[in-house]
């Protein structure tokens, strides 16, 4: 009798702290409103004051990008020597596993979405680059003893060359994160085949059926809408193409797992705060970690937005896992 | 009977902490909704400020992360000097001790008492500085203002604590750098390399804090050989020597004295005139 009265309280409890959540999220908007400008939010009470995470904290959905987006504003200028400082240069591994996992054929066109400062891209380029070379050097050797009739033939066929060329395009939410890696790719000297655009990877500017191969490195767990990013994605993509995914993942091993957790609230904030002079944006990159599904949960993710043959590659014992679905 | 009553002690009991829990998340709300006002209003734009802390601002650290703040911080300040914000790390991280002891004196002076009571802040906004240009010549507030523009600095460009992990303490290191500039203007010394390692001196012999005994020790690294000589034949020792002696400065509500002379100061808090006129100008040569 008492345990059956117990049972019905704890559901009477579980469905306030739903209503609380809700009216919470109403609260603080409208106190948030009364110091913004703009007065729509008063008006919108349950409706669009849904809230999610920003690291540890819940924040309206609202607030949440434009947080991310000062958060890589601020980091943007040490973005690339604090990756290297924090995963100890691994990260460089990571990127090239991706590119070899993508094994990019010439002419194909990539979109690299969240690329911000161009990592992938660039080693794309590279990639694409590297492997037209060795191909010309193949048709060379085997054409050493070439009879007139092949010799003819190559005047034709080397104007056929240029539309083979590879290109990229980079796309990011944040413009210096963009200037960033405009200046390392005019320092680098890469320049043909290489654009940037700005863009929300919930809402992509580009047509339907574009890209061979859709790449987000590091950079889906900042997106507010997850499911949105993978719907756009299937859109732009061309049937056939390919979507590749680099995200910080759950650690399978229990070990390594305390070893890592250690590592990333003890250590990474510090580096952040000596190096960049930013220790509150370094914690929440970590809690947002923490935040994003595992594995598998964003595997059924990939599988649900209409993607196939969908695997994962655990790197660096879960630390780092590579997510790739195709579009049929 | 008895069930019935147990009953009804679970369902007062479990009541009670739903009102207890509304009543908290009440409280989160009200400061959440406060968070969003600083936020909003800050010119800093990214600083929670409400997240978690015992003052606006505070981060907390273990023992560890202290640790190798100290280190981190220590090794970005050599490595560039111009990085403010890592030697004002560096004195949080290493100053618990010296911040307990800054305090206790403070506790002990009655006019240091009313500065923890009031918690002054020295900033642009906070002064009157109309006011200050109209004071005499060698009255405290009117020489702070020539400092200031001389050497063109601003009272607002001292970052907040943050690693602090007691709110009275953060304070007391709030109060010390914000007093820095009045100590500049009270020993006469500007704010090239070597008015900088004068005062650190001072202060190293005032507070204690590691710091500043840090500056004190490779601040002379940095000079050149003239003034090097300068610092240690007679600059370096009276700002040691009236370091030791002089009042606490931070015990002074510098806010209510700006008429004050600044002689009449000097002699108040037991320091001597700088032995040599050290001129902003000299900032070009070092």
């Amino acid at each position: 009798m008492a345990a059956s009265m117990r049972l019905l309280l704890r559901r009477v409890i579980r469905l306030s702290h739903r209503y609380n959540n809700v009216t919470a999220a109403g609260v603080s908007a409208r106190s948030g409103c009364c110091w913004a400008p703009s007065t729509c939010r008063c008006f919108s009470d349950v409706a669009g004051d849904r809230s999610t995470h920003f690291g540890f904290e819940t924040v309206p959905e609202t607030e949440k990008a434009k947080r991310v987006y000062k958060v890589f504003e601020n980091v943007a200028q040490k973005y690339d020597t604090m990756n290297d400082v924090m995963s100890l240069g691994i990260h460089r591994l990571w990127k090239d596993m991706l590119l070899h996992a993508m094994h990019p054929q010439p002419g194909a066109r990539l979109l690299d979405v969240a690329g911000g400062t161009g990592d992938i891209s660039f080693r794309f380029l590279e990639y694409a680059r590297s492997q037209q070379e060795r191909q010309k050097r193949r048709t060379a050797r085997s054409m050493q003893t070439p009879s007139s009739q092949d010799i003819s033939n190559n005047y034709f066929t080397e104007d056929e060359d240029t539309p083979q060329e590879s290109r990229a395009v980079v796309c990011d939410i944040n413009k210096e994160m963009l200037n960033v890696g405009r200046k390392r790719a005019d320092s680098m000297g890469i320049s043909a085949g290489l654009s940037w655009v700005v863009g929300n990877a919930e809402e992509l500017p580009f047509d339907d059926d574009q890209f061979d191969i859709y790449t987000i490195a590091f950079g889906i767990r900042n997106v507010t809408h997850i499911d949105q990013a993978l719907q756009e994605a299937l859109r732009v993509l061309k049937p056939g193409g390919r979507f590749m995914c680099l995200e910080f993942s759950k650690v399978t091993n229990p070990v390594l797992a305390r070893i890592y957790d250690a590592y990333s609230f003890q250590m990474i904030p510090v580096l952040g705060e000596v190096i960049a002079g930013d220790w509150k944006s370094y914690q929440y990159l970590v809690e947002s970690i923490r935040k994003f599904p595992d594995q598998e949960e964003f595997k059924y993710m990939i599988e649900d937005a209409g993607f196939y043959c969908v695997k994962y590659n655990n790197l660096t014992g879960g630390v780092v896992a590579l997510h790739s679905g195709f579009k049929l | 009977m008895r069930i019935s009553v147990h009953i009804i002690a679970t369902m007062w009991l479990y009541a009670g902490r739903l009102f207890q829990w509304l009543h908290q998340r009440q409280y989160v709300l009200i400061s959440k909704a406060v968070c969003a006002h600083q936020v909003h209003s800050s010119s800093t734009g990214f600083t929670d400020s409400c997240y978690n802390g015992l003052y606006p601002g505070h981060i907390h650290t273990t023992h560890i992360q202290k640790a190798m703040l100290a280190v981190g911080s220590g090794v970005a300040a050599l490595h560039d000097p111009y990085r403010h914000d890592m030697v004002a790390v560096l004195g949080e991280a290493t100053g618990h001790l010296a911040l307990i002891n800054l305090r206790d004196k403070m506790r002990n002076d009655p006019e240091g008492y009313t500065i923890l009571k009031e918690r002054p802040r020295i900033r642009l906004s906070t002064l009157d500085l109309s006011e200050m240009a109209s004071l005499p010549d060698g009255s405290f507030g009117r020489e702070y203002l020539r400092f200031l523009e001389d050497n063109d600095v601003t009272p607002d460009s001292r970052a907040d604590v943050r690693f602090v992990d007691d709110e009275e303490l953060a304070y007391v290191m709030q109060r010390y750098r914000e007093v820095h500039d009045l100590l500049h203007t009270l020993l006469g010394m500007p704010t090239n390399m070597l008015g900088e390692v004068a005062v650190k001196w001072f202060e190293a012999a005032q507070t204690g804090l590691p710091m500043c005994a840090l500056g004190a020790v490779l601040g002379p690294l940095r000079l050149s050989t003239s003034r090097l000589k300068l610092l240690f034949t007679s600059l370096g020792p009276w700002a040691l020597r009236n370091g030791h002696r002089a009042r606490c400065v931070l015990s002074i509500f510098y806010e209510r004295r700006w008429a004050q002379s600044i002689e009449d100061l000097r002699q108040e808090l037991n320091i001597e005139p700088p032995p040599v006129i050290v001129r902003a100008t000299e900032k070009r040569n070092t």
